[in-house]
């Protein structure tokens, strides 16, 4: 199974140079892997029904208790076939809808990955593991969505669904440390085995808000739910992938995966129940209110994300067959009608449903799959989609729930239904309404997808059974973490459920009726939209950069001497405080002291002074040399020559660095005030005092036997050399010098961007640094700096506007 | 840039050089018994054509060099993430130290090994580093 997930990754790392021997025919080479796993996955089908459960074992970093252990289970494996089975289909959709795209080895590179990761994802039994691939999911899920990238609006919203996702990420793995922490292992199969029982854990309210936090940003629960629309600036088949059959389901996966140990308490089942419904009539209002096809799709798959969550909070058995038939019913039809949604934009150019009509002449496959892929939407028989909305209502009237919960899901699914009209009728039934391009029927690469998943939908309607027996029921009793017993059935008998059923078709169908009108209508609404959640999350953007802006101001205003203060001041008040209230001050050293180590300290001493009150800078540069120069004779007196050696060639080349840099600096434009220099005083002798004391104190104290002994007896024996500083260095010490010949680096390359690129735009120039993460028309269009290029014009412009100013004052002289 | 005036400077500068530089070798291999090592060696090869950077200026330095002092810290880096390797590969903890003696005809040994490896790339990434920030300063200068 490892193999599984690896296999996908190193193909994306091939994709390019496939690309460039096979150039369009590569997406149908790449979709054979997916396909491929497709068919591994399901040959476990048999197994996984008779109630095995597969697991592949392997260890990654043991010291931290963190593997790649691999779970394959009922959910896992319904989540593995929607995942590789729909992929093969976007893979091939993708190929023909970004056909000639100069990016689409890019976009197949980041597809293939996102596939993986999701994989790994659904796989995982190690949380540490399952935190990685979520947000490797969360990383290429950006990238898609700012696919195009030299469109401000959809960078805009890709770095909204980074910023929501990876910020509950970041909940999330708060939560898993104090799930792991609470269950005593980091393996969901062993918390899942042990006896603990975690309700009655003291922790267990924070963790589950945490991870909940986590769950609801990822699948885009109310108040988060605004991220996914606006992700649907990503090209079609990511929408149809990432947006509606896969990923968005990472968290309602981590609360299924999640049921068995923190379910079925009043806070499970009261926080996701309001928080499901609350979601699912957001969803479904937004949704009618829509005319954009993709839109449209959006909002409803946030109300399909909202009854999932829904029905994981009821905590019954039948609520959990309902749970996987809804999941498998919504990612077929959805996946299908965003395909299909993007094909009639590929061929119109235009996604607003009310400029759309009578297409079913000239695209009959098209409209066909959209209908029955809608009917499974709208919930009607003989669709899975009605299966599956038959449990979803029988499992509500019976749960713990009140009626405020029940009034809200049913008038969800009216509006639903209307939705799904709007979907299915508007574009392809009624008067034909002439497009700017010659519209025909989609290329058949693009059409195997939507053919493919509406007649799953279609077969798993008819055959309720089958779909039972071997996908939603394992799935669903890998939730229930135990035997559940059910089956699913076309036909239920009258009861309240079809009676509810009826109502909410037939009302659905009459808003469709007067659907322009209820538009009208709804318009009311939108000053209250306006200040729903996402005009929150702008607000929080802009406290962070107000926040931001304030401490720049504050702690980087560019004044060298106000940092050092800031350092030592800080310095002074968290070591002192640690020196005197946690360990006692002893005054025991001696002083036996020779009489050169009194000259040298005394060369010190006066070379420091020196450097403190000279008026000159050639003057306090060689004082500091002269400090430099005995403080590394102090080190060849105490018998440290590597040290003494460093520190004279260290003080050399300084020197000749602010030789290089001295002539260059402008004279002092003013002096400090004799405050100033009073406090500047103060702050310096009341770090060298506090200095000299923790040495003093380092020097009397012994708290841990020292390692020195160990390093010098072993220098030889076992690291083979003779010079102990210098095996501490490449040997004993290795990963820290690794580390810091890395920060040597970095620097040195700092230094360098500092001395040869030198701001060429104005001041201030960099004010706008922020204006990704601001709310739109904020910033006008023309100060937004896209690329380097434009950079590059811009300033040529600036030129030639100043060389005509020029020639202008020159005329009038 | 030949700056008047600074004949025993420029003299002393092209015979200093490759003296100093052979002095950088000899105290980065014998680092490992003696004192020396691949920071101080490093330091003492950047304080090589520091001394010839003054005489000279940047460009002759540069030509000198024939090495970019970016390429410098690339290649140091380079070598001293090649080091973690060997134990790797061996399955044992990062950075473990791998030792290959070899014998030389006439019974001198010769002790290969990882540290050796990586305390080179110490060697070039300060080498690098310093030059880099030098060479640039005094570019500026030169402007």
């Amino acid at each position: 199974m490892q193999l599984s997930v690896l296999v996908i990754y190193l193909l994306a790392a091939l994709t390019p140079w496939l690309y460039s021997k096979h150039k369009a025919r590569t997406p149908n080479l790449l979709a054979l892997l997916p396909a491929a796993l497709t068919l591994w996955f399901a040959s476990h089908i048999p197994l996984i029904a008779s109630g095995e459960i597969l697991v592949h074992e392997y260890a990654w970093i043991p010291g931290l208790d963190i593997s790649l252990t691999m779970v394959l289970d009922g959910l896992s494996l319904m989540f593995a076939l929607l995942i590789c089975g729909i992929g093969t289909f976007i893979v091939l959709y993708a190929g023909s809808y970004l056909k000639g795209h100069q990016d689409l080895p890019r976009f197949l590179v980041v597809l293939l990955s996102f596939m993986a990761s999701m994989l790994g994802l659904v796989l995982a039994d190690n949380l540490i593991t399952l935190f990685v691939f979520w947000e490797l999911t969360s990383i290429t899920s950006y990238m898609l969505i700012g696919f195009n990238h030299q469109n401000a609006e959809a960078r805009k919203a890709a770095l909204q669904g980074l910023i929501v996702t990876v910020g509950g990420g970041l909940a999330l793995l708060a939560g898993l440390i104090m799930l792991a922490g609470a269950g005593g292992s980091y393996s969901l199969q062993e918390i899942f085995n042990s006896t603990e029982v975690l309700s009655e854990h003291p922790l267990y309210v924070g963790m589950m808000v945490c991870l909940l936090l986590g769950a609801f940003t990822k699948s885009a629960q109310f108040p988060f739910h605004f991220w996914l629309p606006n992700a649907m600036a990503a090209p079609t088949p990511v929408s149809a992938y990432l947006h509606s059959a896969t990923m968005v389901k990472a968290g309602v996966y981590l609360m299924a995966r999640l049921y068995p140990e923190l379910g079925g308490t009043d806070l499970w089942i009261n926080t996701l129940t309001s928080f499901g419904a609350l979601t699912m009539l957001t969803g479904a209002f937004m949704a009618i209110r829509s005319t954009d096809l993709k839109k449209l799709l959006a909002y409803s798959t946030v109300m399909a994300l909202g009854t999932l969550t829904l029905l994981l909070g009821l905590s019954t058995e039948l609520a959990m067959l309902a749970f996987a038939a809804y999941l498998l019913a919504h990612s077929l039809y959805k996946g299908a009608l965003f395909m299909l949604a993007g094909i009639v934009d590929h061929e119109t150019g235009t996604r607003d449903v009310t400029q759309l009509g009578g297409l079913r002449k000239l695209m009959p496959v098209t409209a066909l799959c959209t209908l029955i892929a809608a009917f499974s939407l709208a919930g009607l028989p003989p669709m899975f989609g009605f299966v599956a909305k038959e449990l979803l209502l029988e499992s509500l009237l019976e749960g713990p729930v009140g009626l405020l919960i029940v009034l809200m899901v049913i008038t969800s699914a009216i509006l639903v239904v209307a939705v799904a009209a709007v979907i299915a009728l508007r574009p392809f039934f009624g008067r034909f309404i002439p497009q700017a391009r010659t519209v025909h029927e989609a290329p058949k690469l693009m059409l195997a997808g939507p053919v493919v998943l509406t007649t799953l939908s279609l077969l798993a309607g008819l055959l309720p059974g089958y779909a039972g027996h071997y996908i939603t029921l394992p799935a669903s009793m890998a939730v229930a973490g135990q035997p559940v017993d059910g089956y699913l059935s076309l036909w239920h008998g009258f009861n309240l459920p079809l009676l509810l059923s009826v109502i909410s078709l037939a009302t659905g169908y009459f808003l469709y009726r007067y659907w322009d009108t209820l538009r009208d209508t709804l318009r009311l609404f939108n000053p209250l939209i306006e200040r729903g959640p996402e005009a929150g999350y702008f607000r929080f953007m802009q406290g962070i950069v107000l926040i931001s802006e304030w401490q720049t101001r504050v702690l980087q205003n560019g004044s060298m001497r106000n940092y050092l203060r800031t350092i030592l001041l800080t310095f002074i008040g968290i070591t002192g405080y640690t020196l005197f209230w946690r360990y006692e001050v002893h005054w025991n050293w001696d002083l036996s002291l020779y009489l050169h180590e009194v000259v040298v300290a005394l060369i010190l001493v006066s070379a420091a002074a020196a450097a403190s009150i000279t008026r000159s800078r050639l003057g306090a540069v060689a004082s500091m040399g002269a400090v430099g120069f005995s403080v590394a004779l102090i080190f060849i007196l105490f018998s440290a020559p590597d040290l003494g050696i460093t520190q004279i060639l260290v003080e050399t080349l300084t020197v000749i660095l602010l030789v290089l840099v001295l002539f260059r600096l402008p004279g002092f434009s003013s002096t400090s005030t004799p405050a100033e220099r009073g406090r500047d005083a103060f702050v310096a002798l009341l770090t060298g005092a506090l200095m000299t004391l923790l040495i003093m104190i380092t020097i009397d104290v012994q708290l841990f036997p020292s390692i020195s002994d160990y390093m010098i007896e072993n220098s030889q024996p076992l690291a083979y050399g003779r010079n102990i500083v210098n095996v501490i260095l490449v040997d004993y010490r290795a990963l820290d010098t690794l580390g810091e010949i890395f920060v040597l680096a970095l620097a040195a390359l700092g230094v360098y961007a500092m001395i040869k690129f030198r701001p060429d735009t104005q001041p201030g120039a960099n004010h706008y640094a922020g204006t990704l993460i601001l709310p739109p028309k904020q910033v006008p269009e023309k100060d937004i700096v896209h690329s380097l290029d434009e950079r590059q014009q811009m300033k040529a412009q600036q030129q030639k506007a100043q060389a005509q100013m020029d020639s202008q004052t020159k005329e009038t002289h | 840039m030949m700056k008047p005036g600074t004949l025993i400077l420029h003299v002393a500068a092209r015979f200093l050089v490759p003296l100093q530089l052979l002095f950088s070798v000899f105290l980065l291999l014998r680092g490992h018994n003696e004192p020396g090592g691949g920071f101080i060696a490093g330091l003492v090869a950047s304080g090589a054509f520091a001394l010839y950077l003054f005489t000279f200026g940047a460009v002759m330095t540069r030509d000198l060099m024939r090495i970019d002092p970016r390429n410098l810290i690339g290649i140091g880096l380079f070598l001293a993430m090649i080091s973690v390797f060997p134990a790797w590969f061996q399955d044992q903890a990062f950075l473990t130290s791998q030792w290959w003696p070899v014998m030389l005809p006439g019974g001198t040994e010769i002790k290969l090994s990882t540290p050796l490896i990586f305390d080179i790339g110490v060697y070039f990434t300060v080498f690098g580093s310093v030059m880099l920030m030098l060479v640039a300063l005094t570019e500026t200068e030169e402007r």
